[in-house]
């Protein structure tokens, strides 16, 4: 009888869980929506893996600013360079973080910025090379605190 | 209101690929923040920074309510000629900002 009641406890609690876990899903983006923002820039162009390095802390104390910076591999000559690189989340109200356009003028291609993240969540960055080829990188990140939760 | 910082190294030879770091001071309002009283506060972000070096554009940033507020931003360019990069800040409610850097290339 012991053991039926700790079943249940446990139960319960795994279902509250689950709850919890799906309301906060249903607030912010999704991956799916994340996807859809992908296919608007990217269309469906083949996204390989690699020549991109997203570098993020992957343990983040306060969403409201995080430290990221993108480079990607790349002779950046007028005939070989980087056109654009997105910055894509999962959880964000909004998929999109930011988008840079450089030419071969940029010498080497990479930014650094500061973005804000709304939950523990994937970040990807995509990079479009001058002949058409499409490359990533992706972090699994860890927020403690998350942006756009309080009024500062 | 809303100065830029604005770091260019003054020098530079040429070919040099040169680092600029830009910095804005702006609320980034995301428009998903609930205000004190529990209405939620109209968006208010900055949604471009282009960057022209003599006249001709080598850099464009799209920002989204996902940079963090004072927006900064880095990234690089190859020292090509004596001059002058200039920083142009767009976004919401008609914000407008600029900034000048000047180089000299030997």
């Amino acid at each position: 009888m012991d053991q039926g009641r700790r079943e249940l406890i446990k139960g319960a609690g795994a279902f509250a869980c689950g709850m919890l876990l799906l309301t906060v899903r249903n607030a912010h983006a999704t991956p799916a929506t994340m996807q859809a923002a992908i296919t608007s820039v990217f269309g469906n162009a083949e996204i390989g893996k690699g020549r991109v390095t997203l570098d993020i802390p992957t343990l983040v104390e306060n969403g409201n600013t995080v430290p990221l910076t993108v480079s990607v591999e790349s002779p950046m000559t007028a005939t070989d360079y980087v056109k654009a690189i997105h910055i894509f989340n999962e959880k964000n109200p909004q998929p999109n973080v930011i988008g840079i356009h450089l030419g071969p003028r940029a010498g080497k291609a990479g930014i650094s910025t500061r973005i804000r993240l709304a939950d523990s969540q994937k970040v990807v960055a995509i990079a479009q090379m001058s002949d058409g080829s499409v490359w990533s990188d992706e972090v699994d990140v860890i927020v403690t605190l998350a942006a756009c939760v309080e009024s500062l | 209101m809303a100065r830029p910082l604005i770091n260019v190294p003054p020098k530079a030879k040429r070919g040099q690929v040169i680092e600029v770091k830009t910095l804005i001071s702006h609320v980034m309002e995301t428009g998903f923040r609930p205000s004190s009283i529990g209405e939620v506060l109209p968006r208010d972000i900055i949604t471009q920074l282009v960057c022209s070096y003599n006249g001709e554009e080598i850099f464009r940033a799209d920002l989204s309510p996902a940079i963090a507020a004072n927006p900064f931003i880095t990234f690089h360019t190859v020292a090509t000629e004596s001059g002058t990069l200039t920083f142009t800040w767009t976004g919401d409610n008609g914000f407008s900002e600029s900034g000048q850097a000047s180089i000299t290339v030997e």
